[in-house]
């Protein structure tokens, strides 16, 4: 049975389709990556999906529930670790976790061990009363992770997760999350740019290009598809070889600014 | 209710841990008391007007509520672009809260910012007459912060980025806080801006904290509260509103 589907799903900004008809589905379970150039429409669908945009048209439901309609029962029932940080970084690491805890109603009686479990794991614990500004980025994005896996979600969205952290640490959040997925069946959804953590974690991939899905299945049976030898050759050789330019809005454009501003 | 209380103390964390915009937003009413109190203060009891410093003090305080209130609502944006916004949009519980929550948070900020001005007016000479009544002031300066923080939340849930924050300054906050009684008494006024300063709900703030502190209100502290209470009313429906269908 599948806990994410969308069918023909269409959003534009104005003149631009930035998610084109899009049409696949995530069964209960799954560890799905949804790859893609930049500005294909990953984030974007991960947005309509987790309640944050309406769609222009199209069907789309997240564990039986329509995401726009009935976004106060989506929202019960999954994490996100967004792309961009969305910490606040006036508050210690522990302040961050606790305020989720209390948003996602995790009981108080169970709180502060599982902040301490997740800080522990993520080696954060010995930092907890630190405020987050004075974090690296490779710190932040450890409690990003810490966070969305605070109230034990049965989906959970991950947009590009990885990204700045050093091989040891993806490492070992991904065996975290496949022994997640493996003893309480928590469904995976992420997006990366890493292909071989893809070729790896993944268990189905679909391929998004210009808002279009352009691939489904398997990380073998999309090498067969194109009749390459690597995951990445697979990518390639679906959404050609130009670099692409992210599409940017002007509040994109803000945060970008605001990055840099901040030396991140 | 834990939602609300988090989120309440969120603020007040924030607000503590900024030690120089505490400082900083204590410069612009000091200036206008030491400035303007001092330098009208002759012509003032020449006019027959009695001490400018008494009658000034009680705006000063409603200043210091206006600017820190409204910044604590335009606090949005800030989250909006560090993007702690969406960690509370995306949460599975009410807007109404979320928005609740904040904005009591930036209110108590704002009374609490009050309540320093207040121990500064003191310190300029300012004497309340009526001090049985100093909750009944802590009350009207509550009201004040509530009003003006679900403003600015109401404001910035509408504006897409800091742009527009200059243009909130001049065009919504300065008319407030000039056209309301605050610098001067409402009494035989010219009547359009008598007028203004009537449906300016600011007005009703400094009128109550001044009724409260040394008595003798322009309208009356029962019209103050009411007013203020249905302006609090609508203001957090409306910024719930519009909170509610923020997208990020």
């Amino acid at each position: 049975m599948s806990i994410i589907s969308t069918e023909e799903l269409t959003k534009k900004f104005g003149e631009v389709t930035a998610v084109d008809h899009v049409s696949f589905a995530v069964e209960r379970g799954e560890i799905f990556a949804f790859l893609g150039p930049n500005g294909a429409g990953k984030s974007t669908t991960i947005k309509l999906l987790t309640t944050l945009l309406t769609p222009t048209s199209g069907r789309m439901e997240v564990a039986g529930h329509d995401p726009w309609r009935e976004s106060a029962a989506v929202r019960r029932t999954f994490g996100i670790i967004f792309q961009d940080p969305s910490l606040d970084t006036e508050l210690t690491a522990y302040e961050n976790m606790e305020l989720h805890g209390v948003l996602y109603h995790v009981p108080r009686a169970s709180r502060r061990s599982r902040i301490e479990e997740l800080l522990t794991f993520l080696e954060l614990w010995d930092r907890r009363t630190s405020l987050v500004k004075e974090f690296s980025g490779g710190m932040k994005r450890r409690l990003e992770i810490a966070r969305g896996l605070l109230h034990h979600p049965s989906i959970l969205f991950l947009d590009e997760p990885t990204l700045g952290l050093d091989p040891q640490t993806r490492n070992h959040m991904w065996s975290y999350l496949k022994d997640l997925n493996a003893r309480e069946h928590t469904t995976v959804f992420f997006t990366t740019h890493y292909m071989d953590e893809a070729e790896r974690i993944a268990q189905r991939i679909a391929v998004i290009d210009h808002g279009r899905i352009v691939a489904q299945g398997s990380p073998g049976e999309l090498k067969r598809q194109t009749n390459t030898q690597s995951l990445e050759d697979a990518f390639l050789a679906l959404t050609g070889k130009t670099i692409r330019e992210e599409g940017a809005t002007s509040l994109d454009q803000l945060r970008m600014q605001g990055r840099l501003w901040r030396g991140r | 209710m834990e939602v609300v209380y988090i989120l309440w103390l969120r603020q007040l964390k924030r607000y503590g841990r900024s030690r120089s915009r505490i400082v900083g937003s204590l410069a612009q009413p000091l200036l206008f008391l030491v400035a303007l109190g001092f330098g009208f203060g002759p012509i003032y009891a020449r006019a027959g007007g009695g001490n400018y410093i008494q009658f000034l003090a009680p705006s000063v305080i409603a200043m210091g509520i206006l600017f820190t209130a409204m910044f604590s609502g335009i606090e949005v944006l800030w989250d909006r672009q560090f993007g702690f916004l969406k960690e509370t949009l995306v949460a599975p519980v009410p807007r109404l809260q979320v928005m609740l929550g904040r904005t009591l948070g930036g209110a108590t900020v704002a009374t609490l910012q009050g309540t320093i001005v207040f121990l500064l007016t003191l310190g300029v000479g300012f004497r309340p007459t009526h001090v049985v009544q100093l909750p009944l002031a802590v009350v009207m300066m509550f009201l004040t912060a509530v009003l003006f923080t679900a403003l600015g939340t109401a404001v910035a849930a509408v504006l897409e980025d800091m742009q527009g924050f200059q243009l909130i300054m001049n065009l919504l906050v300065m008319p407030l806080f000039f056209l309301s009684g605050a610098l001067f008494p409402l009494a035989g006024l010219p009547r359009a801006i008598g007028f203004v300063a009537r449906i300016d709900p600011l007005s009703y703030g400094v009128d109550g904290i001044r009724g409260a502190l040394i008595g003798a209100p322009h309208f009356s502290l029962v019209v103050d509260v009411s007013v203020l209470g249905v302006f609090v009313a609508a203001l957090l429906a409306v910024g719930s509103y519009l909170f509610s269908r923020m997208q990020v």
